[in-house]
């Protein structure tokens, strides 16, 4: 029984007819030679959040990210005029990798003046331009005006910092969000500076886990055990349904309530809930944001009994805005057709003491607890998948959001594809 | 006691302080999945009835300037905090359909 009225179409899918309602492949993410097409029409294309601004709280202060899809490493910089740069990571004159500390392959961080190489001592000031040559006489009409860092493309939206690999992005950065995404300008993300940073490697396709957090019908299942309410019977029987969805250009998002330790009986929460006011929805008591009402863009369909807005911005970054007061990111690196690097951030207002401090604790495991459930799940979905045996997967209206990535991917492949044979001709 | 790690009131803790006073997530999640479900539960048991008394202990100070013996009894509350699933939900230290998946927290808020 749907408690939850649906646009006038009948259903949220059929509210974006381009979706369609057949069942789906899934080859998109078990084709190697898919995942190749995506590394250069998507990842290659699209702007890429990389960080925060509070990454760079000085001029000086840099960090690097790995781009493995793009076989690259990129640094970006506050330069000395406070001006946040990005580069590719690599020496002009014989290719080391610039900045780094102890293991090559891992992400850094500091602060600087410049850029020195490990290997021969060639410096580059933070804007970019090659400041210094080791033995320059040596060389044969060498003009470091030549020899400037590599520039990436680098924007910054809302304290989110991108960078765009291509040689000259089609869009710029609030073109490429669009008028959903920018609406939530002005959200309160700079009040929200106490972090909690998670990595894994999953053995899945980036779009898997991608799905598994877009679609919360697995929710009142893959979850059952983790709380006395969601085990019951009547919760388990009623599922999942959503207060909203919305679909702009490559993005999309969902709203849903969530749960209210703080309206429950004692005996439907767990007895550390109840200790700590908190649990996998947060802290129960919402800090401070200001007297700022809301930017427009949050809670967009104007649910009344909102709790989390979990908006989808293309291809690979997540930003889940919550009731109470916090915020969470994803990001979902690919490093193969079946293996990526999975981000998740939990941004907290700093607590005042330590009875805040543990609930965002307690959130925090919690989010972990959940997590590790899912990422197993999305390996055991990838190992079946590339059986190939099932090729045809039915997905209802809560998985709309689902659907949509995949025709999103399979569109910007589309394009690339036709450019490139547009081009050979 | 001079060589106590805990505030004189929570002095019947100090046998878990060695073992839970622990200053990272990752050291707190390595201790949880080394450990036995009996050697969690007596710490939960014997933790819990105070731990409202401890967190209003803590609290009295500012985070950035605790003193260590308040530190490591938040430290405690933290290690309380790492062990609730296994004790209220799981029944097991790791958690269920989980296998070699992890997850490691690169960044954390200190204290």
């Amino acid at each position: 029984m749907a408690r939850i009225e649906k646009p006038a179409e009948g259903s949220w899918t059929a509210h974006y007819p381009e979706l369609g309602t057949e069942p789906m492949s899934y080859e998109d993410s078990i084709s190697p030679e898919f995942y190749e097409l995506e590394r250069e029409a998507i990842f290659k294309r699209s702007w890429l959040n990389v960080g925060r601004v509070e990454q760079l709280a000085r001029n000086g202060s840099y960090f690097t990210k790995e781009l493995p899809f793009a076989n690259t490493s990129v640094v970006i910089v506050r330069d000395m005029d406070g001006e946040i740069r990005a580069f590719h990571n690599i020496c002009r004159h014989r290719g080391n990798k610039l900045v780094w500390t102890d293991f090559p392959r891992e992400e850094s961080s500091g602060n600087c003046r410049q850029f020195v190489c490990k290997y021969h001592g060639w410096k580059y000031e933070l804007d970019g331009g090659c400041s210094y040559v080791q033995q320059e006489n040596e060389f044969f009409d060498l003009d470091k005006a030549d020899y400037g860092l590599v520039r990436v493309h680098c924007d910054v939206w809302s304290g989110f910092i991108f960078v765009n690999l291509a040689e000259e992005p089609s869009q710029t950065l609030t073109d490429f969000l669009g008028p959903m995404i920018t609406a939530l300008d002005g959200y309160p993300f700079d009040k929200q500076t106490e972090r909690f940073f998670y990595r894994a490697t999953v053995g899945s396709n980036w779009k898997l886990f991608m799905d598994a957090f877009q679609e919360f019908y697995h929710a009142p299942v893959l979850h059952a055990k983790q709380s006395p309410v969601a085990s019951r019977p009547e919760v388990q029987a009623a599922g999942f349904e959503a207060l909203h969805y919305e679909i702009d250009g490559p993005h999309r998002m969902v709203t849903t309530t969530v749960g209210q330790g703080w309206r429950m009986p004692a005996d439907m929460l767990k007895p550390t809930e109840s200790l700590t006011r908190s649990g996998l929805f947060g802290p129960w008591d919402a800090p401070d944001l200001g007297d700022d009402p809301l930017p427009v863009g949050v809670n967009p369909g104007e649910a009344k009994h909102w709790g989390l807005d979990s908006f989808q911005i293309w291809p690979n970054f997540v930003i889940l805005i919550w009731e109470r007061g916090w915020y969470l990111t994803y990001h979902y690196w690919p490093t193969s057709h079946n293996t990526h690097v999975f981000e998740g951030n939990l941004y907290f207002v700093p607590p005042k003491n330590a009875r805040e401090r543990l609930a965002q604790e307690m959130a925090a495991v919690t989010f972990k607890e959940y997590a590790l459930q899912d990422a197993n799940t999305l390996e055991a979905t990838q190992i079946m998948l590339e059986s190939r045996v099932v090729t045809a997967f039915p997905l209802n209206d809560q998985e709309i959001l689902c659907r949509h990535l995949h025709k999103v991917a399979a569109d910007w492949v589309d394009d690339y594809t036709r450019e490139r044979a547009e081009v050979a001709r | 006691m001079s060589d106590a790690l805990l505030p004189a009131r929570f002095s019947e803790l100090e046998p878990f302080a060695k073992t839970w006073c622990l200053s990272t997530e990752g050291q707190r999640f390595a201790r949880r999945m080394a450990s036995t479900m009996p050697e969690i539960q007596a710490f939960y048991d014997a933790f819990f009835p105070r731990a409202e008394e401890a967190i209003a202990y803590c609290e009295k100070f500012p985070l950035d300037d605790m003193p260590d013996d308040a530190q490591r009894l938040l430290q405690l509350l933290y290690s309380l905090v790492m062990v609730s699933f296994p004790v209220e939900a799981w029944r097991q230290p790791h958690v269920p359909d989980s296998g070699a998946a992890y997850l490691d927290l690169l960044i954390e808020p200190r204290p």
